[in-house]
């Protein structure tokens, strides 16, 4: 292994930029005659919009223009749409309601759209909407998850029951009779609580239009560029794709929740050519907490069957998924395929059927969220797994040992079919870390402090790098889920590679640099990775669901064998030998059983001189791209067990310990990897102990609105993470990598809350288990 | 509107704002220093954090007009030639992932030096990330960069 190739903890490339303040953001950029964008956002969670008096307003100082729903109407511009098709148990489709980029006829949440204001500056924008005068007849709210169904008020008018769909996956009679004969039940009832992703960069756009091209430029906070201008043009009809460039720069985390195309973008762009000047709009934290999309929201009553030798035998599962008030780019998918098909966790269950109804409410539309999915399906799963070892008296670990999936492939009773694996592997050195043997000790050390300490295991999958196209097009994706790439050698043999990935945060410019790199046998500086620009890059999908090491990277994999090809006919012409024997290694290609040999540079050279070879024959230049479509999804998976000590007298839950151990498949830059690794278990702490969305049941107006008000994890609530991996290699991509991304915030909230309970002995708690919560639970009766 | 002079990162410098404006604003928008990020509205994330005549601050929480004749150091500033040693610490221990809330953490970290000295506890320093949130690391590699880069320093 070389210092700087595949698994090298490489420094990364883009920090340079980051740690001298010289990141390149949206909110960073200024156009020239640019002006200022702010929303006006309605007060109420559901009304009737009446009249918008905007007169005001637009005599106000600075001010350029304001624009309304009858604005967006009149130029026919489309809503926002949902990208994936789900079918109800009776096969009728989804109620997706009409989602416009500025309210039409009716409110629907605290923050929804009304009317823009766009003026010289920012300040001025934001004093003129004060003076746009709307007036709402306000309507009753639909704000709880369960009961959203039987609610007497509809979000939208013409749907009933407030209802998406009614979907459902597995066998129900087959697991019917599996319960019917087991042993033993374990049920539980859980809420998967709602989060609000806050990526530290607020959501932020600048919409231009240059009138002698007739052409848009979007500047925008996107993880994936070319699927907004995708949606622009052919949805909502912005501009034909060729006429419209989407620029991500650098953007300042995602998690998910910079995936979708949102109202306020789509209106800097569409309003930038009604004022003849750039548009620029940058959310403030209290927008974010009204407007991005959030996350979870499931309230689910799960119920594991179990036979008399402690086999489990079936899974049930009713979910609850609150989508709020219009459909999010990917929402369907979340609550559905993102879900149920990870039920099967880690286990042999021979039956699992869940049933997942989906419902509108006068909230924020939810979306995926890292994870997305999987971390509401490990939360059932690793809770009910838990639960049934306490309440079999048998040990959590050697329960799950006993169920685990031995063998590969593996077809789950829910589509998935696992590749790879060693699940006992995982939980063996998990427990080896964190000396499971003497938890006890441990315990009776905390007691003497006063504290009740817990353990808590999550042994969690994941389903990585969605595809392949066609199966998730049989599923009702709008889109295939592939990778491109294009390798560019130029003369001088450095190399520029394109890629449809796009990197938030996850250091792509370094570990696809790493891959170039180990595979030319370049210097690494002498790559650079481009992305985040329709005008650059082809085409790509974008960066999510973990997707972009497996499908991203095998992407240019693909590209760099086609380039190595390409090089090795040039320099058999170049040295004047048979193609077959040239070889390539350590940047270096020979001529087998001689000693010729020509560096990667001066075959790059020679390929663009093109002096020494028939161009008739061979294509001057070295230039490849790839477009990787994988074969299966792949399946990352794990052991994360977290020990808790909790204060009886006030409630506080401390992380004393986590190890994770994971097997992501090869790894490229472990320095990388560990970060995401960290990263996810903070979120998925997070969600467990500090962080929850709440709505007033009665206004819909949303409580924890600020950072004063909903509670970020901090650095004083961890301890330092110890990590450890195994590796059983992906067999459906060449560099046998699985991903990594969202693992931690998968598995770490069950194994929180299994810590906790265990702490202090209950069976059910809701997360967050804050101290309020935590200390009830201890004093259920007073 | 107010005329402001300050010295920013070395640099006299001095313009107009409005009486509202915030440091943060006319660092960003006045001076073009763009390293500054604003992740709140509500003083907690921290993403903000310059230094005001040698301490920590919030500058989305100070008036550009209060800082007249102050001396300001933004996270364009603290590199001296080569990096500083938390500048450095940070990207060898991995201590940033998207890098907007890493100019407030590298700023807050070497005041955290500058207050409490070059021998941090793991404690002192998780305690003291209280007003900077990162969304992206878990603490982790911030909390070791900040141990190592406060040796160097």
């Amino acid at each position: 292994m070389s210092d700087s190739g595949i698994g090298a903890r490489v420094p990364r490339k883009e920090d340079h930029r980051f740690i001298t303040g010289q990141g390149n953001y949206t909110d960073d950029i200024n156009l020239p005659k640019q002006t200022y964008a702010y929303f006006v956002r309605s007060p109420h969670a559901h009304a009737k919009l009446g009249r918008i008096n905007t007169k005001a307003a637009e005599a106000a100082p600075g001010v350029v223009a304001v624009f309304t729903g009858k604005d967006v109407e009149a130029d026919g511009i489309g809503g926002l749409i949902c990208g994936w098709m789900i079918h109800s148990k009776d096969g009728s489709p989804m109620n997706a309601g009409p989602h416009p980029i500025l309210a039409s006829g009716k409110v629907r949440y605290v923050g929804d759209h009304v009317a823009v204001v766009i003026a010289e500056s920012y300040a001025e924008a934001k004093a003129a909407a004060e003076l746009v005068e709307v007036s709402y007849k306000v309507l009753p709210a639909v704000v709880d998850t369960a009961t959203a169904a039987t609610a007497k008020a509809s979000v939208h008018d013409d749907i009933p029951n407030n209802t998406v769909f009614n979907w459902a996956i597995g066998d129900e009679d087959a697991t019917a009779k599996a319960f019917s004969s087991a042993s033993h039940v374990t049920t539980l009832d859980l809420v998967n609580n709602r989060l609000i992703p806050n990526a530290m960069e607020p959501r932020a756009a600048i919409g231009d239009y240059d009138g002698g091209s007739d052409s848009f430029t979007l500047y925008t906070t996107s993880q994936n560029p070319h699927v907004a201008r995708l949606v622009l043009s052919a949805f909502i009809g912005i501009a034909p794709e060729h006429k419209l460039r989407v620029i991500a720069p650098d953007v300042g985390g995602g998690f998910g929740s910079k995936i979708f195309i949102y109202a306020e973008e789509t209106v800097c762009v569409w309003a930038a050519k009604k004022v003849g000047r750039p548009i620029k709009w940058t959310a403030g934290r209290d927008e974010a907490f009204l407007a991005d999309a959030h996350g979870r929201d499931h309230v689910s009553k799960a119920e594991l069957a179990i036979d008399a030798n402690g086999k489990i035998q079936a899974l049930r599962v009713k979910t609850t998924a609150n989508l709020g008030a219009y459909l999010s780019t990917f929402a369907s998918s979340v609550p559905t395929y993102l879900y149920a098909t990870l039920l099967s966790g880690q286990y042999n269950i021979p039956n699992i059927y869940a049933e997942v109804d989906t419902v509108y409410t006068n909230t924020a539309p939810v979306d995926a969220y890292r994870g997305a999915g999987r971390p509401e399906a490990t939360y059932v799963v690793e809770r009910l797994v838990e639960t049934a070892a306490r309440e079999l008296g048998m040990d959590p670990a050697e329960f799950r040992s006993k169920n685990f999936v031995t063998e590969y492939p593996h077809q789950t009773p829910v589509i998935m079919c696992y590749d790879s694996g060693d699940y006992q592997d995982s939980l063996d050195k998990a427990c080896a870390l964190i000396k499971y043997d003497q938890f006890e000790k441990r315990r009776a050390s905390s007691m003497r402090k006063g504290k009740m300490r817990g353990i808590g295991f999550s042994t969690y999958i994941e389903a990585c790098g969605i595809a392949p196209s066609a199966a998730v097009g049989s599923l009702g994706a709008g889109v295939g889920l592939w990778e491109s790439a294009e390798v560019r050698v130029n003369p001088t043999g450095n190399v520029e590679v394109l890629t449809g990935s796009h990197s938030h945060g996850q250091g792509h410019e370094t570990t696809f640099a790493q891959l170039v790199a180990d595979r030319l046998g370049i210097p690494i500086d002498q790559v650079e990775i481009v992305h985040g620009d329709t005008d650059k890059v082809q085409f790509g999908m974008g960066t999510y669901g973990s997707r972009s090491g497996a499908v991203g990277m095998t992407a240019i994999s693909k590209a760099l064998d086609k380039v190595e090809a390409k090089a090795k006919k040039v320099a058999s012409h170049v040295m004047e030998a048979a193609e077959g024997d040239i070889e390539f290694k350590d940047g270096s290609f020979t001529v087998k059983g001689t000693d010729k040999a020509m560096a990667f540079g001066e075959v790059a050279l020679a390929a663009y001189v093109a002096h020494s070879f028939p161009t008739d024959q061979i294509e001057p230049g070295l230039k490849e791209g790839a477009f990787h479509d994988p074969a299966n999804f792949t399946f990352p998976a794990g052991c994360h067990i977290c020990e808790v000590e909790v204060d009886p007298e006030t409630g506080v839950t401390e992380i004393v310990d986590w190890v994770a151990v994971d097997d992501f498949g090869n790894i490229i830059n472990p320095n990388i990897v560990e970060g995401q690794v960290h990263g996810g278990i903070a979120q998925g702490v997070g969600q467990a102990l500090t962080e929850n969305a709440v709505y007033d049941s009665g206004t819909g107006q949303l409580l924890s609105g600020s950072y004063m008000d909903y509670c970020m994890p901090r650095a004083s609530d961890f301890p330092e993470f110890r990590l450890g991996f195994t590796v059983t290699e992906c067999p459906t991509n060449p560099l046998g990598i699985k991903g990594c991304g969202e693992a931690g915030a998968i598995a770490a909230p069950a194994a929180v809350m299994n810590a906790v309970t265990n702490a202090i002995g209950v069976k059910e708690m809701d997360m967050p288990a804050s101290p309020l919560n935590v200390w009830r639970a201890l004093n259920a009766s007073i | 509107m107010p005329e402001v002079s300050m010295v920013v990162n070395g640099q006299n410098v001095s313009g107009s704002c409005e009486g509202r404006t915030l440091l943060v604003e006319f660092l960003r928008e006045n001076l073009g220093l763009t390293g500054t990020h604003v992740g709140c509205d509500t003083s907690q994330c921290g993403a903000c954090v310059v230094h005001v005549n040698g301490k920590a601050v919030k500058a989305c929480t100070e008036l550009a007009a209060a800082c007249d004749g102050s001396k300001v150091t933004t996270i364009e500033g603290v590199a001296n030639g080569s990096l500083h040693p938390m500048q450095e610490a940070f990207r060898q221990h991995h201590g940033l992932q998207c890098g907007f809330c890493t100019p407030g953490m590298i700023m807050a970290a070497i005041d955290m030096v500058n207050t409490h000295g070059k021998k941090l506890s793991e404690d002192t320093i998780r305690h003291e990330l209280e007003g900077n949130i990162c969304r992206c690391t878990g603490y982790h590699n911030i909390v070791k960069a900040i141990k190592a880069g406060a040796k160097k320093m």
